[in-house]
């Protein structure tokens, strides 16, 4: 008897587990909720996400992976995505998912708060902030004026063991993509086969790593998008950052600007409060909160630039205004498959 | 005959009756086991034509042009050697802790035996993250074979314990008697004897690793699979991962080959006496410290410097990068991860015992053939699996499920049968047949008999099989990404979220938390040990 009630205990609080499982989770169909594939940091997202939610009392259900996995993730899911809106770090993913007629037009108005060159030449997605690409060093291991100005000249001889790379990050297809335009296909090839020699050591999958690496010493420069040593100096403290920064020459194809943007699914089901979600990430108030790290008791430890609505950064780095990148344009930049292609040709993809 | 090498480790495990040695009863073609072990050997296979159907949809050129490239050669190369190494590395340290514990008056050797299989526990991105945050020379080819060889060796220590505690110690009492050396009796006999079970626990060993990514990734380390994640999102990402895959198949076929021709050989089986018995522990004298320190130095190096390293990240602090509005509370990651566990952790036991049943009892070279089939899966990424099944539920099941706890468990499922089939293997052939047949020839129904003397008698099997695939369910990260319910954390998510936001002082306590509750399977499992220990003894 004891034997059957104990087991009769466990089938039934087997399936109340189940039950509860299957209660909590689950796809969101209310008509105030809508899907949000991130892409985008966190520490960009969530700040963003609260104060929508507060705003427009609209309820953002969150999926977090890395970008390019969202990116398959949406394609293999194709016309059935349960996404609304996908928000990602750069721009390839999103053209990508264009190009595959996957996404919807983005509303003008929104379109218009920031400034056309950043947003999705078709229109089907809109810029929400962008970084540029520059180098980290550790003066310990190698001093200013060793570093290349130049970012040809990291196929110098010299800089063997010297450089850190992450070559399957999403920001680095763009500076590929920017040296393709200005010197053909086969000079770049050239290019990337000697960089994968100076990099071999140092071949890392995040930007992250690669800033942090530098950091410690391990590797003495890398190739980085600026926010990622603005976080990590935010993240351990001044005392511990043993690395500085360092810009490639103005108009430099190694000096390229990454915009971050966000797109609605053309199957999407709430498309009004998609819209009013993409408004939201271009609008002033929005735009504030990527603006100003730190700030009061919700710390956006973003450290992007605001580009949208008039609304500039008040973290304290370089001005945006007094950036000078490569001039390229989102659509120039494409989906990053040429660039990936003549990567994966030199070894390193 | 090349019967798997569990099966093996089964047969000199389980004959403490002499039952055992009559030969099932062939007569009847178990149809309705080959068909419930064919429907699950298919189930299995849903990745692998996901696998061959998206990579040939890219343009047999397109694939042809990503196998056959320089790069290729250096991943192989750098696959291929990690492989080795670990497997080799792990066959060593994993039968030799075991021996320890399971044949020697080792001071301690109950607590021992526990301690030595939690690292199995710690997610290998925890146990890359510590060393490689500690000490900088942890990173390529010799951090990776370090970090991976102390995170995997408990897949060989565990069935080797398991082996040699069953074994027959009448054999190695002859050889000694008949004057061969201490030595080459340790050789011959006690490894001869467990020979099935390293190889059984080097095959998972193998498997695991060509699937292996967050370690790598973490440690700078390039394999097919970190491969198969670069290539992820870009616009041939998908076909490109897929093709990658296959070669990674092809290579676990090799494994699977290379495994049974090199099991197979000599009678290990216990041939007489009905009682069990327990053979006395050698006595390692002079020995006792050095053995002692090797294994507390394996301890601290697998366990204690992954906590130690997590706990001094608690304890440092630091600065909040994310805030808790997008999180979860832990309770809330620690009870879906632990739930997500469960339930898979039932399934795959559930679904190893018709295939396990039809291997031991039934087995015959095209069952046999069916039986190996379902390990291929153990070496395919998580995030292809997840990727598959998310591609069949939504173009073709109309979204039924998608992203919902029982498709999330279901893959799960898929991607650790192996692991829950070798320990529930063995546990059916500890078991004898002939059992079955007496409970019958006294009136009981087939499946009656089956429930009331096989799954009796095999029960600590099926709780090992069950602990296994508990343990690797808390520690899945890629896949659960991709299928978990939108808005539910797990453990393993939830750490990733603040790792990658470079928060790190905020992921550790997920790491301890992870650990906490994937070790006590390992507990349970370490006492049950014991029990079965005190109670021969």
């Amino acid at each position: 008897m004891r034997r059957a009630a104990g087991a009769i205990a466990a089938a039934a609080a087997l399936i109340a587990a189940g039950a509860s499982l299957s209660a909590c989770g689950g796809p969101a169909d209310a008509a105030d909720t809508i899907t949000l594939y991130n892409g985008q940091h966190l520490q960009t997202a969530e700040s963003l996400i609260t104060a929508f939610e507060q705003k427009t009392g609209i309820h953002v259900v969150v999926r977090n992976d890395d970008e390019d996995v969202l990116a398959d993730q949406i394609a293999t899911e194709g016309g059935k995505s349960p996404a609304d809106v996908f928000f990602t770090e750069n721009s390839p993913p999103l053209e990508s998912l264009q190009a595959k007629g996957l996404l919807s037009h983005v509303d003008s108005s929104t379109l218009a708060s920031t400034p056309g060159r950043f947003n999705s030449p078709q229109g089907d997605w809109v810029g929400v902030s962008a970084r540029v690409s520059l180098m980290v060093y550790n003066p310990a291991l190698i001093s200013a004026s060793q570093l290349p100005t130049q970012i040809e000249q990291l196929a110098d001889q010299q800089y063997r063991g010297k450089l850190a790379l992450a070559p399957g990050e999403t920001d680095f297809q763009p500076i590929v993509t920017a040296y393709l335009r200005a010197y053909g296909q086969a000079a770049t090839l050239t290019w990337l086969k000697a960089i994968n020699a100076n990099a071999s050591d140092h071949i890392y999958g995040d930007n992250e790593t690669v800033v942090d690496k530098v950091n410690r010493g391990q590797a003495a420069f890398g190739i980085i998008n600026q926010y990622y040593w603005f976080r990590l100096r935010a993240e351990v403290g001044a005392a511990n950052v043993h690395s500085r920064l360092a810009l490639f020459a103005p108009g430099n194809p190694g000096y390229v600007m990454d915009v971050s943007g966000a797109g609605i699914m053309r199957s999407s089901k709430h498309q009004a409060e998609a819209q009013k979600f993409l408004a939201f990430l271009v609008s002033k108030q929005g735009q504030e909160i990527i603006g100003t790290p730190g700030e009061g008791n919700r710390q956006s430890l973003s450290f992007e630039y605001p580009i949208a609505s008039g609304v500039t950064t008040k973290a304290s780095e370089p001005p945006f205004s007094q950036l000078r990148p490569y001039p390229i344009s989102i659509g120039e930049l494409g989906d990053g498959s040429k660039a990936v292609a003549l990567l994966r040709q030199a070894g390193l993809l | 005959m090349s019967t798997g090498a569990m099966s093996q480790t089964a047969q000199a495990g389980p004959a403490t009756l002499a039952v055992a040695a009559v030969p099932a009863r062939r007569a009847r073609r178990p149809l309705g086991l080959i068909a419930v072990s064919a429907a699950i050997a298919a189930l299995l296979a849903v990745p692998l034509v996901f696998l061959i159907v998206e990579s040939q949809g890219a343009g047999l050129s397109t694939v042809a042009g990503q196998i056959f490239r320089p790069l290729t050669g250096m991943l192989l190369w750098n696959t291929v050697r990690l492989t080795v190494a670990v497997t080799f590395l792990c066959a060593v340290i994993g039968t030799g802790a075991a021996w320890l514990v399971e044949r020697t008056n080792l001071p301690g050797r109950r607590v021992w035996a526990v301690l030595l299989v939690i690292p199995l526990a710690i997610p290998d991105f925890v146990v890359s993250f510590g060393w490689s945050s500690m000490w900088t020379w942890v990173q390529g080819f010799r951090g990776s074979v370090l970090v991976m060889t102390l995170a995997v060796y408990p897949l060989v220590f565990l069935p080797v314990v398991a082996s040699l505690r069953s074994a027959d110690p009448g054999q190695e009492e002859v050889a000694r008697s008949l004057g061969v050396s201490r030595l080459r009796t340790f050789v011959r006999i006690t490894l001869g004897q467990a020979r099935g079970a390293i190889l059984g626990g080097c095959l998972l060993v193998a498997l695991v690793l060509l699937a292996e990514y967050g370690a790598f990734e973490m440690l700078g380390f390039r394999t097919f699979t970190t491969e198969i994640f670069t290539n992820l999102g870009l616009p041939t990402g998908v076909p490109t991962a897929c093709a990658l895959s296959l070669v990674l198949v092809a290579i676990s076929l090799l494994v699977l080959g290379g495994e049974a021709r090199a099991g197979g050989r000599g009678r290990i089986a216990r041939s007489g006496p009905m009682t069990p018995r327990i053979m006395p522990p050698l006595r390692l004298g002079a020995a006792t410290l050095p053995a002692l320190l090797a294994v507390t130095a394996l301890v601290v190096l697998a366990l204690g410097v992954p906590v130690g390293e997590t706990i001094y990240l608690i304890v440092a602090g630091g600065t909040p990068s994310i805030t808790d509005s997008v999180s979860v509370s832990m309770l809330d990651a620690a009870w879906h991860t632990a739930a997500y566990g469960f339930f898979a952790g039932v399934l795959d036991t559930l679904l190893a015992v018709p295939v396990a049943v039809l291997a031991v009892r039934h087995s015959a070279a095209g069952r046999h053939l069916l039986e190996r089939s379902t390990y291929l899966v153990l070496a395919m990424p998580g995030i292809v699996i997840a990727l598959a099944l998310t591609y069949y539920t939504v173009q073709y099941g109309n979204s039924v499920g998608y992203q919902t706890a029982p498709l999330l468990i279901i893959c799960y499922g898929i991607m650790f049968f192996p692991l829950a089939l070798v320990g529930v293997k063995a546990a059916i052939a500890r078991a004898p047949a002939g059992l079955d047949e007496v409970a019958r020839s006294l009136g009981q129904g087939r499946l009656a008999a089956f429930s009331r003397v096989t799954l009796r008698l095999a029960a600590p099997g099926l709780m090992a099989a069950f602990c296994l695939v508990f343990l690797e369910v808390v520690t899945e990260l890629t896949a659960t990404l991709v299928l978990v319910p939108t808005g539910v954390q797990t453990l393993a998510t939830q750490f990733w979220q603040y790792q990658s936001a470079g928060s790190y002082y905020q992921a550790a306590p997920f790491a301890l938390v992870m650990i906490a509750v994937a070790a006590l399977p390992s507990v349970v499992l370490g006492r049950f040990f014991n029990r079965t220990a005190r109670a021969r003894g």
